[in-house]
Order: C-alpha cells, then structure tokens, then sequence
C-alpha cells in the first residue's frame, strides 16, 4: 500500500515541477552548476569503477573460457558485449545512485529542514521546479556522458589487464571486440544510461523534498534515495533488457 | 493593511485556529504574542500561503489571498518579505547572493544596479563589509540582519517575522527589535512579528495580538494592556510569567 501512496506522491512531484516555471535563464545557470558538480565530481569515481570492472571481467572470462578451441580474441568480444549491455551503464549507476542520489537527497533534505525551502516558496518561487529541474537536466546530460567514458575506459582496463596478465594482446581483444560490434548495443548502454539517469536525479530529488524534521531524517531521506534508485536502477535494466533485447 | 476573518485551521483531527480574527495595520509593528503552541507560528504561515486554511479569508489591502489565481498570489509574494525564525539563509550563497537572490529572480536590474541595492539593504541592517561570507560563517546576529536585507531586497509591503529575537542575547535582541521598527516606519510597510518576548512588546509593540489556544483572544495597544490584563486572566498569567515582577 505504502509503495502506491509513494509512487503516486511521486508522480505529483514530477508534474508540479513542470507547472509554474521560472523565467529560462534561471534554470540555464542552476543546470550548468549542477553539471559541474554531478559531471566533474563523478569523473575519478566513475574512472577508477570502470577501469578496474573492465580488468577483472577480462581475467575472470579467461578463467573461464579455459580451452584450446576458443580463440583468445573471443573475450575481447564478451568483455565488449558486456561492458557496453550491462557493466558500464550499471554498475556506474548503481554507484552513481550512491555519490549523486545521496547528495541530491542530502542537499534538498537540508533545505527542506531549515526552512529554505520554505523560504523559496515564500519568494513565489516554484521550489520543485527551481530545486529538482535543473539537477535531472544535468544528470539526463552528464550521466551518459560519463558512462560513455566509463564504457571506454572499462574496455581499456580489459585490453590493459589482458596484455599485462599474458591473456591475451591487444590486436587480438581489439578484433574480437569488433568481431560482433552492432550500433545497437552502444544504443541499449546510452538507453540505460538516460533512463538511470533520470531515476537517479528524480528520486532523489523526491526524497530529498519530502524530508521533515532534522539532521536525523535529512540522513534517513539520503539512505532512502540510495536504497530506492538502486532498486528502480534493477527494475528498469530488468525492462530495458527485456523489451530491447 | 492585513485583515484575517475567520480564519480555521486544523492538521488531521487537531484544530490549531479557531475563527482568527485579527487586522495588522500598515505603518506599524503587529505584535502577535503568546504562550508556546498557541497558533503564532500556524497563522503566520498561513498569511503567507506555506499552510492552506480551511475556510476564511485572508485580506492583503482588501486582495483575498486565498481566492487569487497563481499570477495574483505571486505578485502578492513580490510585496511579501519574510524573516524566519532560523533565518533559511541559503546556504551554498554568500551574504551578497543571499539579499541579491529576490532580485536576481524578479527584478529586471542589471548586475551593477543589483550590486547597488544589495549594499543599500546591507547598510541598511549595519552589516558592511561580510558580503563575502558565507552563512556559516555568521554569527546568530549577524544572520538575522542578513535575513532582513534579504526580506526587504524587493520594495516590500509586508515584513513578516517569525521570533527574530529567538537565540540572540538581550542586547542582540533589542538591536534586532529597533531595526524592525526602524524599517518599518521609514518604508511604512506592515510589520507583523511573532514572539513570546514582553520586552519586545514594551519595546517596540505598536498593535498586540494575544493568541491563546488557538483564537486570536486579544488585540490592541499596548497602553491598553495595563488594563486588559485585569480583566483576562489568560493575558494576565502570560505577562506576569514573562517578568520576575
Ligand atoms: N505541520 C504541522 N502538522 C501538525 N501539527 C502542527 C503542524 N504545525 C503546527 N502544528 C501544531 O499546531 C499547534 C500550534 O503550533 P505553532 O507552531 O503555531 O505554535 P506557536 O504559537 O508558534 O508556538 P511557539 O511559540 O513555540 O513557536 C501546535 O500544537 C503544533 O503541534
Ligand atoms: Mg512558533
């Protein structure tokens, strides 16, 4: 019953944020800071993930790939394939949720509690609007852009571990990547990756202005976003694979 | 001029107003006193719009707050400044963003004009030279004198203040207290002021409304207290435990 009520508030919150905008040059400026501070602030975070993710998907492949019929170039293609379907796009959001769905919910929750929220409201500002809009525009724009980096880079780290380790070379992972290459499934990893995006920055954002009470609850909202994107993150994979797939 | 007629308010099964009856005159400060839990801070809210009464009639200058469309209430808003009770400075600005933010929303001026103005409000307050710092930065005083630049940033016509004396020392208060006075005849706006400080009325109380239980149980002058007070034990008992008399 709750999870109805919950979803229910939520999609209120998405239309009360579109009702009632600001002039446009206010959310310009609010979305270029929030795209400093999702973007750049993920960048190391999401580098370190995906290179490591891509090293030890290449290593674990080969312990199980272990026979003189296939050819080494063929976890080039399965590294590829799965970094681009599933380990890039999820595994970054899902620690995207961690980082950026924490300090929405933390930031709003905040605001919430000390009356800024309140303050805005007084104003005659939209504080849906003004808060959460420019965060999901930011995050719909810098998510996919990091898991573009995060797909490249987790690919470099399977090339570098499989040279390093004596796998297999780089020419060979190279070609097997290409091998089975198709457009779509670089089209499936950004789908994922706007589709996580906006459940991220969007929850978040919700459970961030919900908040009420103190220093207490503003924690609580932030483990609640986390914990909640997280679980839309694997519903929505779960579709997105199915439907697409 | 602010006239509330009949004004109810109840959250769930808990009435907090009880027919409110009460007018808040211009030029001067609108004291409205009483014990903890009587409503003070429900009615401020409600006159501007963070809490939605049930039935009466808020009246700005004979506007019916409650009956306007969204494009009237906000013009409303633009007159309305407020001064919250924990100031809801906003936190990632500094001082001089704090007081510029209303008119960095709703006024056409260019920076300069806006730098301009910000300084005048600032002076205004006797805070020079902080336009760097950051709320966290400021002292509690310090904070509400920022919290008023930026409620009186617009050309307000109502001033609401939500125990501006709350947290600060005797002599702090009284500072803040002859600032709110000050402003309010030099700009002839309509003060109103919720505290449970006697020496703030006797300070600087121009119109007392005493709330009790939820109804507005009194109002008038603050020479005419001598005298009401014998005859209403409540006002009674609320000036007696406020003085070592
Ligand atoms: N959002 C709310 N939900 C439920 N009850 C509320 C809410 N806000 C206030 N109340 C109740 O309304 C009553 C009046 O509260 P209010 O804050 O107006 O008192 P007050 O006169 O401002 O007191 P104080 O001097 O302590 O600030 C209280 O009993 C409070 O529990
Ligand atoms: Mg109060």
């Amino acid at each position: 019953m709750r999870i109805v009520y919950d979803l229910g508030k939520y999609m209120l919150f998405m239309r009360n944020m579109f009702s009632k905008p600001e002039r446009f040059s206010v959310y310009v400026r609010r979305t270029l800071d929030e795209m400093t501070s999702i973007g750049v602030g993920s960048l190391p975070i999401v580098a370190i993930i995906s290179f490591f993710v891509g090293a030890v998907t290449t290593v674990q492949t080969a312990y199980q790939l272990v026979s003189s019929l296939i050819a080494p170039s063929v976890i080039g293609t399965v590294v590829s394939d799965s970094t681009f379907l599933e380990l890039a796009p999820t595994i970054t959001c899902l620690v995207l949720a961690g980082k950026v769905g924490s300090h929405i919910a933390s930031e709003i929750g905040t605001m919430k509690v000390s009356e800024q929220v309140d303050a805005l409201e007084v104003m005659g500002i939209n504080s849906i609007g003004y808060l959460a809009l420019p965060k999901i525009i930011a995050g719909l724009i810098m998510i996919p852009v990091l898991i573009i980096m995060a797909n490249f880079l987790s690919i470099s780290g399977g090339i570098i571990a499989g040279k390093y380790s004596g796998i297999l070379t780089p020419t060979e992972f190279i070609i097997g990547a290409r091998d089975t290459f198709k457009a779509y499934t670089v089209f499936i990893s950004m789908t994922k990756a706007v589709t996580f995006a906006f459940l991220i920055t969007s929850i978040s954002s919700f459970e961030g202005y919900y908040t009420s009470g103190g220093a207490l609850e503003v924690g609580e909202s932030s483990t609640r976003a986390v914990v909640r994107s997280c679980v839309a993150i694997l519903v929505f994979d779960f579709l997105i694979a199915k439907v697409l797939l | 001029m602010i006239e509330l007629q009949k004004v109810n308010k109840s959250f769930g099964e808990k009435q907090v107003l009880f027919d409110v009856d009460a007018v808040f005159h211009k030029g001067k400060t609108n004291l409205v006193i009483g014990a903890s839990g009587g409503g003070k801070s429900v009615m401020l809210k409600c006159m501007v719009g963070l809490v939605t009464p049930e039935s009466g009639k808020i009246l700005y200058d004979n506007r019916d707050f409650l009956q306007l469309d969204y494009q009237d209430v906000r013009a409303i808003r633009r007159e309305i400044g407020m001064l919250f009770q924990g100031t809801a400075l906003f936190d990632s600005l500094n001082v001089e963003d704090n007081v510029g933010f209303p008119l960095r929303m709703f006024s056409p001026m260019s920076e300069e004009e806006r730098r301009e103005r910000v300084n005048f409000c600032l002076k205004r307050v006797n805070l020079e030279n902080s336009n760097n710092k950051y709320p966290s930065e400021l002292s509690g005083g310090m904070k509400k004198r920022v919290g008023i630049a930026r409620a009186i940033a617009l050309d307000i016509k109502y001033l609401f203040c939500d125990e501006p004396n709350s947290g600060l020392d005797p002599i702090t208060s009284r500072v803040i207290d002859d600032l709110l006075h000050d402003i309010t005849h030099e700009f002839n706006i309509t003060t109103i002021i919720n505290s449970h400080d006697m020496k703030t009325v006797y300070d600087i109380g121009e119109n007392i409304i005493f709330m009790h239980q939820g109804r507005a149980f009194w109002e008038g002058s603050k020479e005419e207290i001598a005298v009401a007070r014998k005859e209403l034990p409540e006002l009674d008992h609320f000036i007696h435990a406020s003085f070592i008399e």
